[in-house]
């Protein structure tokens, strides 16, 4: 039946013209809209698979492993046989942590500052060409800046001045850091665009230079939208992959001797991404313990970048300051 | 106010002091410009890291030679037919679900509790780590669908991982198309559906080209889910269908990087050229279709 003009046509007794093939439009009109229905179906499932795939195959593993050697234990060691294999997750933890971090001081002041440039003092010839340039930053693989962090950040950026390991976790978290300078400036920079251009003048009204109306009035404005930029570059730290496992090395924190233990920053320090990557290319029996505790780790993972991907929404929808 | 001698008047001590208010402000325009200008210097470093080493290795029998154990017969052409097998694959299938999923939320679905789930799940699962939908798909479908460490079960993974760009980039090019023409269309006489496939989608066509084109960069560029479904080993074949094993670009580099012989760090590097280059030609070609596009339709 025809959406807009359905009604008259039906209410006269008998149709003069005749629609043919009115009930089959109608039939695939619904045929269409199940199966659209179908394909956003597809996202929950992949969610709920992820959830349920992770439980259930961690379940195995905390059979053997109690969940409390898991989150407290202090040594990890999958790969050793009987006694000696060990599944205290906490130096993998450390591992993403530190990571993290030095990925974290590297990107969010300066992909701030960035933002705060492209969206308050560059002109709109210098912005065309500093965007694109952000871009392809953000569009190069992660593989790439793994590369980039064992055979360019290591040897002629660390190594002169720092005594640090062929791998290590500092040049891991500086090409992580680098990595995601560009997500953090182009999402500030939207929310400082956001913000009208009335509070600027009024604040200039007011006698304020341009940095004080950007420190004390535009970035208090954009609040919301920068610290949820910052939240999904950390969460976007964590998860990755492709650097630590390149980088960081294979030994986790502090199980190779290094003078500052769990916390060694210049020597090898596997997280839990790069653990994952690592027991996938070297060849693990798939019903051995170790195969089992990718998806403890996983599940871990999963919890840690959920919770912050959650947190930066909740933090937009909440905090927004809605102008018009 | 103002006094005579021309100085503001103080309010309880006030101190304009715009000279060294002045001066701090150049300072900082200074610092701000000087980390976004930081981002060049630094993708310089990153490209020249990779060209140097690697410029002098690139040559034919790279892309039409097979892995080997000796570095000077090394090629990578399992890896490019790898590559182009799982994006073809996750392609398809993320544009026919991203579409698909656009289409219901912006033109059917309406602003209820359950459009609301629908939407916060999928900006959530851009945010769900790589590895993640590699362990989901080596379960999945590796093991439950039996499809094995295979082209399939790869590009199946990557279309899941990619789907979000698809779904978020359609949506926007589906909201740009004006009322007005799905109203004509409804004014002489079409269903929904023949409003939406006629005119909706043309007009939104180049929008939703580009996010397919986006998300088959990502895809060609992604490591870590393939490591779990596909496994690291090396393939001496290119794949000949949905079901055999695979080799792409980023694992083929991973593996050469691993290896302690200074020679694969070369072949390494001047892989990364080539699927840089591709990314290069791939991105390019998504800004220039919506350039064209979006000169072409104005409404």
């Amino acid at each position: 039946m025809l959406e807009t003009a359905g009604a008259p046509v039906r209410s006269s007794p008998r149709p003069p013209l005749d629609l043919s093939g009115k009930r089959s439009r109608r039939t695939s009109e619904y045929v269409i809209r199940w199966l659209l229905i179908g394909c956003s179906l597809v996202t929950v499932l992949t969610t709920i698979g992820i959830i349920v795939i992770l439980v259930v195959e961690s379940v195995n593993f905390f059979r053997e492993v109690p969940v409390f050697d898991f989150l407290f234990g202090r040594t990890w060691t999958p790969l050793f046989e009987g006694k000696n294999q060990q599944f205290g997750v906490l130096p993998l933890v450390v591992g993403t942590l530190m990571t993290t971090a030095v990925a974290a001081i590297i990107a969010l002041p300066l992909g701030l500052m960035a933002a705060i440039y492209l969206s308050e003092y560059a002109g709109s010839t210098m912005r065309s060409f500093l965007k694109p340039v952000l871009e392809m930053l953000a569009g190069v693989p992660s593989i790439v800046y793994g590369f980039f962090a064992l055979t360019f950040i290591t040897p002629v950026l660390l190594k002169p001045i720092l005594d640090v390991g062929t791998f290590n976790g500092l040049s891991a978290g500086i090409a992580i850091g680098i990595m995601t300078l560009p997500m953090v400036a182009s999402l500030s920079e939207d929310a400082l665009r956001a913000v009208p251009g009335s509070l600027r003048e009024a604040s200039y009204a007011l006698g304020a230079t341009k940095l004080e109306t950007t420190v004390r009035v535009i970035v208090p404005a954009a609040i919301s939208g920068v610290i949820a930029s910052f939240i999904l570059a950390v969460s976007r730290a964590i998860g990755e992959t492709m650097i630590v496992a390149i980088a960081a090395g294979q030994a986790p924190a502090g199980q190779t001797g290094g003078s500052g233990g769990m916390w060694d920053l210049s020597r090898s320090m596997q997280t839990m991404t790069g653990f994952i990557a690592y027991t996938f290319s070297s060849d693990v029996g798939r019903t051995s313990v170790a195969f089992y505790s990718l998806f403890g780790v996983g599940l871990l993972l999963f919890i840690m970048t959920f919770a912050m991907n959650m947190l930066s929404q909740w933090i937009t929808t909440r905090f927004r300051e809605a102008y018009e | 106010m103002i006094s005579h001698t021309g100085k503001a008047a103080t309010v309880a001590g006030y101190e304009p002091r715009v000279a060294s208010r002045r001066i701090t402000g150049h300072i900082w325009k200074w610092v701000f410009f000087s980390s976004t200008a930081l981002g060049i210097v630094l993708l310089i470093m990153l490209l020249w890291s990779v060209f140097e080493p690697g410029v002098g290795w690139l040559s034919w029998h790279l892309v039409r030679d097979m892995p080997s154990r000796v570095p000077e017969k090394a090629g990578m052409n399992s890896a490019i037919w790898g590559s182009i097998w799982i994006v073809g694959t996750s392609g398809v299938v993320s544009f026919i679900l991203g579409l698909g999923t656009a289409i219901y939320l912006e033109e059917y679905a309406s602003q209820n509790r359950w459009t609301n789930i629908l939407q916060t799940n999928i900006a959530n699962l851009a945010g769900v780590p790589s590895i993640v939908y590699g362990l989901l798909g080596l379960v999945v479908f590796v093991d439950w669908m039996h499809a094995g460490r295979s082209v399939l079960a790869g590009g199946l993974t990557m279309a899941l991982l990619t789907m979000p760009i698809v779904v978020v980039s359609s949506r926007e090019a589906i909201r740009a198309v004006p009322l007005s023409l799905r109203q004509a269309a409804y004014g002489v006489g079409a269903t929904k559906w023949q409003a939406i496939r006629h005119h909706v989608l043309p007009a939104a066509f180049p929008g939703i080209m580009t996010g397919i084109i986006l998300a088959m960069s990502r895809a060609i560029g992604e490591t870590a889910p393939l490591l779990a479904v596909g496994g690291a080993s090396q393939v001496l074949f290119n794949p000949t269908g949905p079901l055999s094993s695979f080799m792409v670009m980023p694992l083929q580099i991973y593996n050469w990087t691993g290896r302690p012989q200074a020679a694969f760090e070369h072949l390494a590097a001047a892989a990364i050229i080539i699927l840089m280059v591709v990314l290069l030609v791939m991105n390019s070609l998504a800004i220039a279709l919506r350039e064209y596009f979006s000169r072409k339709n104005r409404w």
